[in-house]
């Protein structure tokens, strides 16, 4: 198999460089992309990338491998390598800081703005706040994103104005809060994102349902908090 | 909060804060501009199909039929709505298009000057189309 990863330390490169190698991989096992990025670090202890849990829930290892966004973890070898061929490259449109490591500080800041907690202005229960199963089936296909930055690094919105175009993975959190029965907050909520830039930059080309590990749709949440605009707009 | 840019190579903006603003956009409101494109949009089609339903409808047309059917006062007023619909329409569209591409990114430090350039193209262009179009319906 021949690999070849993006490599980058600004300390001491003056440009980045493809680094290409060949790599045995054992036969007959079907390897994670992690995997590899193991074998590599063995024979390269430089290299440098994010991982933690290596099973798709902490969401360390995202990585563009052969050109499409995904967690290392979670993607076979088989399922990107082309013509034994494995391209790996850091996640689009952040900063890199070093080989495979990308500054997700603007992808966070976007994930701020959204207010990704529960806000509800009446006094608490005594107990915690019930909702009916119709309601919390409302919360499925949302609230499972592990904020990975697949999706919006995938994204040619993001990469255009990525401090005004929250994102799909921020938006997709918008909608989890906005669908809450238990959340009251849904006009401060709406308000903060009808502007020209924050929702309405997607133009619903679906990339990021094509690369969420978790197989979430953004798009449809975006689709839904335009309805909601609306809807409280008319 | 200031952005700065993320570009890895290439780049002619050395790490600038990025500018772009919403001041030139045609409502200033996200879900204004979408309703006001998608409603357009339903105008310019309903016209396209009358236009050419009279075209179909009518195979041995003459000069004096054509200017018949625009010279109705209905069809004056639809042409006006449809060519202001369609000057608005592209403005949306062309606003956006810019404040996507045209970024210090690839323009470096005179990203605004260029955008500012390609806007009064834009919207001189739009201004010619309108001004050419409205009095031709009219009969000026």
């Amino acid at each position: 198999m021949q690999v070849s990863v993006y490599r980058y330390n600004p300390d001491v490169d003056e440009v980045p460089e493809m680094r290409t190698s060949a790599l045995e991989l054992p036969e007959g096992k079907d390897l994670m992309v992690l995997d590899v990025l193991e074998l590599l670090k063995i024979e390269d202890p430089t290299l440098s990338y994010r991982r933690s849990c290596r099973e798709g829930v902490c969401g360390s290892d995202g990585i563009n491998m052969n050109g499409k966004n995904g967690l290392a973890c979670i993607t076979p070898v088989s399922q990107v390598a082309k013509r034994g061929k494995l391209v790996l490259r850091p996640l689009p449109g952040l900063p890199v800081i070093r080989d495979l490591v990308v500054d997700m500080s603007q992808f966070y800041r976007q994930y701020e703005k959204v207010d990704p907690f529960l806000q509800n202005d009446s006094p608490p229960p005594a107990q915690e706040r019930l909702q009916s199963p119709e309601e919390r089936a409302k919360l499925d296909g949302l609230y499972e994103c592990i904020l990975c930055a697949c999706c919006s690094t995938a994204c040619p919105s993001f990469w255009w104005n990525p401090d005004k175009f929250i994102g799909p993975a921020g938006l997709l959190q918008a909608y989890r809060f906005l669908a809450d029965s238990r959340d009251t907050a849904t006009a401060e909520r709406l308000a903060k994102l009808d502007d020209p830039f924050s929702v309405f930059r997607c133009r619903g080309i679906m990339n990021c349902v094509s690369v969420c590990p978790k197989g979430l749709n953004p798009t449809r949440a975006i689709g839904k908090i335009r309805s909601l605009l609306l809807q409280q707009g008319t | 909060m200031d952005y700065f840019c993320t570009h890895r190579a290439r780049c002619r903006c050395s790490g600038g804060v990025v500018v772009v603003t919403n001041v030139t956009s045609l409502t200033r409101s996200g879900l204004a501009d979408f309703v006001v494109q998608r409603v357009s949009a339903v105008i310019i089609g309903l016209y396209a199909l009358c236009v050419f339903g009279f075209f179909l409808a009518n195979p041995n047309m003459s000069h004096g039929d054509l200017v018949g059917y625009f010279g109705s006062t209905t069809m004056q007023l639809f042409s006006t709505v449809t060519v202001l619909a369609t000057v608005g329409h592209a403005w949306i569209g062309m606003w956006t298009i810019g404040t996507d591409y045209i970024q210090l990114h690839y323009f470096g430090e005179h990203a605004t000057a260029f955008r500012f350039l390609y806007q009064s193209g834009c919207l001189l262009v739009l201004f010619v189309y309108a001004a050419w179009a409205l009095p031709l319906f009219w009969g000026q």
